[in-house]
């Protein structure tokens, strides 16, 4: 099917585009990356009065490090995170996840914060935002507001932005030398929404887990934080944690919400689910200890 | 609205509807239906055309974003009646059947050589992008051999066997 009608406004500035998305409320939609919102158009499930593309917005372009965190502009592209874009593992993080994004020509269009606005539940973005405590930077007709991935996301396609506000940027947290990253996804084809997918960050201190931060994709309506996995892991020697590894994933499987779809039951989505987060655990606490053991400069 | 574009060059005035993708308006108003379109919802790939040198899905893209910028699709790749040396491999490597994707994967694989020219000794790129479009007929080995063929091609080496 082809889209309905709709009137196209090519916002210049973030104050012109709020202006528009003030002056026409739910009526007018941001135009991104269009790699989903196209998408909804020409099934007609969306049928706005009026579209307000920010892709000429310069002040959305590009990254940069703010007080502790990589601050993503909205219009920072999935394709742009493939390499590191800072010297942190939250870079390491960023590049591990993108390939698992889609395809190359769909990464070179759509945007980590559309994807976080558009809040699939089997979004790697979303899950990765909500396990790092991300904080979503919004502009609307009454200045600027930031929101906590944790309270980001309501439901599927459900999130804490109004209408009248354009998602400006996105903040992730630095993590620090010394924190592994692991990411694990199941999915039935290349290029396939994941059918379930987990990222874990570990920060080791002293041979031993000092904290861990691990959230599920397609668990449930909205990106699960694994929040009894992370603490069983807290405070485990790195060196003999398998057993602690295990727990982990069988505990976050208990927190998912999965809902059967044709190509899973409940119980198998758990079962993948506690297998992912296993794995992104070893990843995590394997990358830690590859920085750990580098040898020290200087010392005999 | 009244929208300019450059495509394969040439520079066209059209005018469209908001709602216009790039893909009907290559197809329906500037006659170039060599840009085919199947499922319009960026699954496929069959659309696939260079924006400023980047491949698209064009049914993704609205006609009115592209005011202003260089477009290149399937009828701009060979020059002077001369086959561009990926049309050359898909011939000599039999990397179509039905022909359906082929437009989509040229494209594709245009805008992916010339960002990589040694896009074919980066197996995992390789990989995903030839999984980037859908081709119903040839199973992908062939499309694949054309590709390290018009690589090597591309870049003035031999290729096995000529
Ligand atoms: C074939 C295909 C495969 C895909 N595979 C995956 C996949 O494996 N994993 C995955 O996560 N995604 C996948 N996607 C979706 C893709 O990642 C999209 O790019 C992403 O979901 C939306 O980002 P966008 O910039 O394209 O947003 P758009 O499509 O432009 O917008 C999406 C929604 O978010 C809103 N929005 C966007 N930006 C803003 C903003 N700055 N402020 C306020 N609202 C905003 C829009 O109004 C719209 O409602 C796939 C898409 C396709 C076509
Ligand atoms: S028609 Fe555009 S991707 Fe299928
Ligand atoms: S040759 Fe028929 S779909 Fe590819």
């Amino acid at each position: 099917m082809k889209p309905a009608p709709f009137a196209y406004q090519a916002a210049r500035s973030v104050d012109e585009a709020v202006a528009l998305l003030d002056e026409h409320g739910s009526a007018a939609k941001v135009l991104a990356g269009g790699q989903s919102l196209m998408l909804d158009l020409h099934y007609r499930r969306t049928r706005p009065a009026l579209l307000v593309d920010v892709n000429g917005v310069e002040e959305l372009v590009g990254h940069g490090v703010d007080d502790g965190h990589l601050v993503l502009g909205a219009l920072v592209r999935h394709a742009d995170l493939e390499r590191p874009v800072v010297d942190d593992p939250v870079g390491a993080l960023l590049a591990h996840v993108a390939p698992y994004v889609a395809h190359p020509p769909i990464r070179a269009r759509g945007t980590f914060a559309g994807s976080l606005a558009w809040a699939h539940p089997a979004a790697e973005w979303c899950a990765v935002a909500v396990a790092l405590d991300a904080e979503i930077g919004l502009h609307g007709p009454s200045g600027r507001r930031v929101v906590a991935a944790a309270e980001w996301f309501h439901g599927p396609h459900r999130t804490d932005r109004t209408a009248q506000e354009l998602v400006t940027e996105v903040r992730l947290p630095l993590l620090g030398a010394g924190t592994g990253i692991g990411f694990a996804e199941h999915r039935r084809t290349h290029g396939s929404f994941a059918f379930a997918a987990a990222v874990a960050a570990v920060g080791v201190a002293e041979g031993r887990v000092a904290w861990a931060r691990i959230a599920m994709a397609n668990a449930g309506p909205v990106p699960v934080r694994a929040t009894t996995a992370e603490r069983a892991l807290a405070g485990q020697s790195v060196a003999s944690c398998d057993g602690a590894v295990s727990e982990a994933g069988a505990a976050a499987a208990r927190e998912a919400d999965p809902r059967p779809e044709p190509h899973g039951s409940v119980e198998y989505r758990r079962h993948v689910l506690a297998v992912l987060v296993r794995r992104s655990l070893r990843q995590a606490l394997g990358s830690a200890a590859a920085q750990v053991t580098r040898p020290p400069a200087g010392r005999g | 609205m009244e929208v300019t574009l450059w495509v394969n060059g040439d520079r066209y005035r059209v005018d469209v509807e908001p709602r216009d993708s790039l893909a009907d308006t290559l197809r329906d108003d500037l006659a170039l239906t060599g840009t085919n379109l199947a499922c319009e919802h960026g699954v496929c790939g069959s659309c696939t055309v260079l924006v400023d040198g980047q491949a698209v899905r064009s049914c993704l893209l609205l006609t009115v974003q592209c005011s202003g910028r260089s477009i290149r699709t399937v009828e701009g790749l060979a020059t002077d009646g001369e086959l561009h040396p990926l049309q050359a491999a898909f011939a000599a490597e039999h990397g179509l059947q039905c022909g359906f994707c082929t437009p989509g994967f040229l494209m594709l694989f245009a805008g992916a050589l010339e960002h990589d020219p040694r896009l074919d000794h980066d197996e995992r790129r390789l990989e995903e992008t030839l999984a980037s479009n859908l081709c119903r007929c040839t199973g992908y080995v062939n499309i694949r051999r054309a590709v390290l063929r018009a690589a090597r091609e591309l870049r003035g080496e031999a290729s096995p066997g000529e």
